[in-house]
Formats: C-alpha cells, sequence, structure tokens
C-alpha cells in the first residue's frame, strides 16, 4: 500500500505487519498524552513531587535522554570534523536519536514546569549565573540543528527526491553539515555541561556539590565526557536492536566495533576523572563543607554499592571490554559492554536527580522517598513511544543507513567470528 | 540602608503554631484539601526536634524555620534562570517575584533549608472566606514558587505611612513581620541586624554551607545548639 514511499532496492515488511508493529506504540503515546494533559490541565498536584522532592522522574528522564542523545553531535562531530568516514554508516540513525531524545526531553520540561507558557521568560529575563539559563539556550539552539539536521535525512524520501528543487535544496544542506556539526558539537558541550552543573553548584546539596574548575563545577565536565562516552554505546545498541528486529544488517561489523572502540576510549577517561571527582569529594569538597562523605550512603537503600556499580561495573567493566580488541570482536559481548556504559550514566543521573534530593541537609531533617504517580510514567512512557515511532517511521520511509542497499546484497556477516584486522585499529 | 533578620530564641518556643497560622492569614494562603506536610505551603515552619534520648530523659524543642534570607551568593537567587527571586540591596530581603516564576522548582532543590513551597493547586477559598483576605498581599496563582519575604505587604505600608507623614525611614514599630507579632512567648523576634548584632551566644543554621543567613537562633542547650 505504501510501497511508493519507501526507497527503492530497500524491503520492509507489509503495511499490515508495520501497523501491528506501531498500533501499540501509538496506544502507549495516547495514554501518555493524556497523563500529560492532566498535569499540564489540573496542575502538578497530579504528580507525587512535593516540596522536598521538588524534581523527580522527569529530570531524571530529561537529564538520561539528553545523555544518550549525545550519539548524535559525538557522532557527526567523528565524522564531519575528524573524518572518521566510516561513521556515515550510522550518522542518519544518531541525528534520529538526537532528535527524539531532545524534543522529547524538551516537551517533557515543558510539563514538568508549572507555568510552561512563560518559558519565553528566560530568554527576555535571562540569569547568566544559572545553569539552567545556559542549559536552556543550548538546548533550545541545539534543537533547532538536530531540525536541520534531519530535514536532508527527510528529503531523501523516495517521493520528495522526485521535486527538483527539494533536491536542491537537500544538496545545499548538506554542504552546510560541517558547519552544522561544528555548531552541534560547541553547544551540545555547553548543554551536557550545564546539566551537569545544575547540582554541581548547589551548595546547598553537599551531597551534589562539587568545587569548580575555572566557572564551572567538576561535573560540568563529567557530564560532557559522560555523555561522549555512550553516545556512540547507545547509537551501536539501537542498531543492533534494529538489526534484530528487522532481521537485516545495516551496517558493517567493523562500524559497530569502531564504535564500540570510540565509546570504550572516553569511558576509561571518563572513570578516571570520575575517580579523582570522587577522592576529591570525598577527601576534601565534602568535609570542608562539614559532612563527612559516609553520612551520605549510610542510608539505605542508597549504600556505597551504587557508587561501586557506577565506577566499577558500569564503567571499568564495560570500557575494558570494548577497548580490548578481542572481546569487543564478540558481538554478544560488544553488545553487552554497550548496555553497561548505558545503564551506567542512567544510574549517574539518578544518582546526581533523585538520591540528592532524598539525602537530608539539615541535622534534625529526614532521609525521603518518593514513587512518581501514574502520570508521571505515563509521561514518561510517551516520550519512550515518541522515540520509537519517530525511528520506526523514519527507518521505514527513510534511508536511515547507506550501507543498508549494499550489504542487502552480500552474505550476512558471521556473528561470532576470529579477530579482524582492523580490530585492533 | 537595613539588614533585616531574626532572632529566634528556641528556648521560649513553645510549638503552639501561632506563627504558622499568623503567617498563611496574613500571606493569604489558601486551604487545599489535598495538602499535606510535603505539599502543603508553609513559608514559616516549626520543626520538632529532640535530643535521641528514651523516656525520662527525652527532650524536645521547637525551630520555626524560614527562608533564611541568605545574603552571601544566595543560591536561590544564583539558580533561578529568570531572576524571578531578588536581593534587595537595601534591606537583604529576598524577594520572590511570582508573576515572572516559571515554576521550574531550581530553586527549592537549591535551598538548603527546605523553606521555598510550591503553589500545586488553584488557589481557592471556602466562599464567605474572601472576603478576610488581605488587600496588601497578591494570591499566588497555582505552578509557582513562593516563600517568605518578611510580610512585604507591612513593608509597604509601613513606607506608605512613612511617607505621608514626609519621612524617609519607616519607623521600626510600624514594620513587624505577623509571626514575630503574633508570637505568644516573645521566642521571635524581627530585627535591623545593623542596628542590633545578634548576640554572641547565637548560632545560625547550616553556617558552615557559607550562605550568610540572617536568621540567629539561640538557645542554653547543647544538644539544641548541635543542630546548628
Amino acid at each position: 500500500m505504501d510501497k511508493f514511499l519507501i526507497a527503492r532496492g530497500l524491503k520492509r515488511c507489509s503495511t499490515g505487519r508495520f501497523l501491528l508493529w506501531v498500533g501499540p506504540w501509538f496506544a502507549l503515546l495516547l495514554f501518555g498524552l493524556y497523563a500529560a494533559g492532566l498535569c499540564l490541565v489540573k496542575g502538578l498536584n497530579q504528580t507525587n513531587m512535593d516540596n522536598r522532592f521538588a524534581f523527580g522522574l522527569w529530570i531524571f528522564l530529561d537529564l538520561t535522554v539528553i545523555a544518550l542523545g549525545a550519539g548524535a553531535f559525538f557522532t557527526g562531530f567523528l565524522l564531519y570534523i575528524l573524518k572518521l568516514d566510516d561513521l556515515r554508516a550510522v550518522i542518519n540513525s544518531a541525528v534520529i536519536i538526537g532528535l527524539t531524545a531532545y524534543s522529547g526531553a524538551v516537551a517533557v520540561l515543558a510539563v514538568d514546569v508549572g507555568q510552561p507558557l512563560r518559558a519565553w521568560f528566560t530568554f527576555w529575563y535571562p540569569n547568566v549565573h544559572s545553569m539552567l539559563t545556559e542549559v536552556t539556550f543550548c538546548i533550545t539552539c541545539y534543537l533547532i540543528v538536530l531540525a536541520i539536521e534531519y530535514v536532508p535525512i527527510v528529503l531523501k524520501n523516495r517521493r520528495l527526491k522526485e521535486v527538483p528543487s527539494l533536491l536542491v535544496f537537500e544538496f545545499q544542506l548538506h554542504k552546510l553539515m560541517y558547519v552544522l556539526a561544528g555548531v552541534g558539537t560547541f553547544l551540545s558541550f555547553f548543554h551536557q555541561g550545564s546539566l551537569g552543573g545544575l547540582y554541581g553548584v548547589l551548595r546547598g546539596r553537599p551531597f551534589a556539590f562539587r568545587e569548580g574548575l575555572f566557572i564551572w563545577p567538576s561535573t560540568f565536565f563529567l557530564f560532557i565526557l559522560s555523555a561522549a562516552a555512550v553516545g556512540p554505546s547507545f547509537v551501536l545498541l539501537t542498531t543492533w536492536l534494529v538489526e534484530k528486529i528487522t532481521k537485516k544488517q545495516l551496517v558493517r561489523t567493523e562500524v559497530l566495533q569502531l564504535l564500540g572502540r570510540i565509546s570504550g576510549l572516553l569511558l576509561s577517561v571518563y572513570v578516571l576523572a570520575k575517580t579523582v571527582d570522587t577522592l576529591v569529594w570525598i577527601n576534601r569538597t565534602s568535609p570542608h563543607a562539614g559532612f563527612p562523605a559516609a553520612q551520605f550512603y549510610g542510608w539505605k537503600p542508597f549504600g556505597i554499592e551504587i557508587l561501586f556499580a557506577e565506577i566499577v561495573l558500569f564503567g571499568l567493566l564495560p570500557a575494558a571490554i570494548l577497548l580490548m580488541p578481542r572481546l569487543r570482536a564478540r558481538r554478544g559481548l560488544l553488545v553487552t559492554a554497550a548496555a553497561l556504559a548505558c545503564c551506567g550514566v542512567t544510574l549517574n543521573r539518578f544518582v546526581q536527580t533523585v538520591q540528592t534530593l532524598a539525602l537530608p541537609t539539615l541535622p534534625f531533617d529526614k532521609f525521603l522517598s518518593y514513587t512518581p504517580s501514574w502520570q508521571e510514567v505515563g509521561t514518561f512512557l510517551a516520550v519512550v513511544a515518541y522515540g520509537v515511532l519517530v525511528y520506526s517511521f523514519s527507518f521505514r520511509y527513510l534511508n536511515v543507513f547507506p550501507e543498508e542497499r549494499a550489504l542487502k546484497v552480500q552474505p550476512a556477516a558471521p556473528q561470532e567470528e576470529e579477530e579482524p584486522a582492523y580490530a585492533g585499529r | 540602608m537595613k539588614r533585616y533578620g531574626m532572632h529566634i530564641d528556641i528556648d521560649r518556643c513553645n510549638g503552639c503554631g501561632a506563627c504558622m497560622v499568623a503567617c498563611a492569614v496574613e500571606n493569604n494562603i489558601p486551604p487545599v484539601a489535598g495538602a499535606d506536610d510535603r505539599k502543603g505551603i508553609t513559608p514559616l515552619r516549626v520543626y520538632q526536634i529532640d535530643n535521641g534520648e528514651a523516656y525520662p530523659n527525652r527532650r524536645t524543642a521547637f525551630i520555626p524555620m524560614l527562608c533564611q534570607q541568605c545574603g552571601n551568593e544566595t543560591p536561590c537567587a544564583h539558580v533561578c534562570p529568570q531572576q524571578a527571586v531578588d536581593v534587595d540591596p537595601e534591606t537583604g530581603i529576598v524577594g520572590q517575584m511570582a508573576e515572572r516564576c516559571l515554576g521550574c522548582r531550581y530553586c527549592m532543590a537549591a535551598c538548603p533549608y527546605h523553606a521555598r513551597y510550591f503553589n500545586w493547586w488553584d488557589p481557592k477559598w471556602p466562599a464567605g472566606m474572601e472576603a478576610a483576605l488581605n488587600p496588601d498581599v497578591a494570591p499566588r496563582q497555582r505552578g509557582v514558587v513562593e516563600k517568605c519575604n518578611f510580610c512585604h505587604g507591612r513593608r509597604h505600608a509601613a513606607m506608605e505611612k512613612a511617607a505621608a507623614a514626609g519621612k524617609r525611614e519607616i519607623d521600626p514599630a510600624d514594620y513587624v513581620p505577623a509571626c514575630a507579632e503574633a508570637c505568644p512567648s516573645g521566642a521571635i523576634r524581627f530585627v535591623d541586624l545593623n542596628a542590633q548584632a545578634a548576640p554572641a551566644d547565637s548560632f545560625r543554621l547550616l553556617e558552615r554551607l557559607d550562605t550568610d543567613p540572617k536568621i540567629f537562633y539561640r538557645s542554653k542547650k547543647d544538644w539544641v545548639k548541635r543542630n546548628g
């Protein structure tokens, strides 16, 4: 029925099967939109946030998806600025992931604030000292960059390519990609960092407060590093997932390994930086503020094991796997390591947001717990469904993986293979 | 130039809550059916603390907690993305512009004293109760943050009175926040810290965070002082 929209030479499932796939996601999206609508119409009393747990699931979600969506800027940077041409195979996918992640995060933020119609005040009365101002400016600009980067992917659609003026427009946009990649990297550098700074500057939250390098707290740099590290891992994971679901090889194995290698390299730098930062915080920052760091880990279930999981299980271990050519040559280990890295950044954002607010600062205060309401969970699920839907439609009607057509005519690569010559490159 | 603050004698506070009621009435805080201790608006809140021992050695005390009007890199003013929080250089009072507030609640996360409150519900009063609202204080709408501002309505009234009398300075007797006025035991005293420095044995909550709070507490009991 919709074959005239599908790119030539690409095989896609039947319309009926596609509708069966997107149907439940649409249902989830509608449910989530209803939940979000309730919060917008009736107010944030629909959530389980309160005066003490002023941030909840949504801020955690925002920080996480923006970190996972960092593959868009970092892949663009590696491809267009550092000329790693192999990554052309996944750049479209990375842009779509980035676009859905950022637009989803901004949509949730609009529900999360009490007066969304006043969002423009931040541009009109900006407080230049606030990390949130920096985040707002950079995310808004970067979302525009991502939208522009998405346009050429859309214009490659079979039907749209038949319109000569659009073809010319797409060609011209491609010339801009190097500039956009540079701008995107610059903006992403600042908003990923500012998201880390959001909590790092809070003197009133000694668990999150970090001392500064220049004008930024150390979390500013840790967030940039961690996002750059897991962005390629998430692109790898998504590509693998799409290959599994569609039962097609979409990119060459070496591209996935290259993503893994880049991720492993940055992850190891991040783990080192995070370890140094934690040691400085334990031995200097926190005690100087009058709070022995050990007291923060006395509140269960947030024990010291969370720190261990963050640095070792979800940091050191995946970094080691991704850096060793023999290990990352095994598809199972490669994907597992990428998944662990993504879990690590998710846990880190959870610790930064939820754990920070749960811990008491005043001596006579209590440890707090928080469980999100169904409206919060519904809104969260809407973002997931939105992401899956945008990606599904893009994959069906656009040429997301440029190598797919060429790989289709070759025999599929074996899953477990001997260490290839390029693995140690 | 003023530097308004408070001296609060914890040993005098008996936890009656008159200050909380006076604050709510003065600032037109609506009664909300669904509000609890974590979602209600209490710009002044009395915490009960104890010495951690069992009966008969157990001792309790009450700490009236309100915005500490931090003077050094005021955490909430520092983080507000759209300058809805300001520190008045003339008085040192940390103000909150509800009309400009986005409701992002970043300031609430930043406040070490948990002295900021979000309007989770639309402000509504039972029929007839509107007549008792304070005309000097505008009710805040749903979705914005609010806090203690040392009863700015009373300050404006005092300034108008002074202006009408041809004076530039307000008479200290004309400007006393509702909580200090209502406290039956005299535990809360509103002062200009420039004119009346805090007693030497007073302490401030979380002073080690270096936010320069302007609420000074006093107690003769060591276990109470340890809560500083």
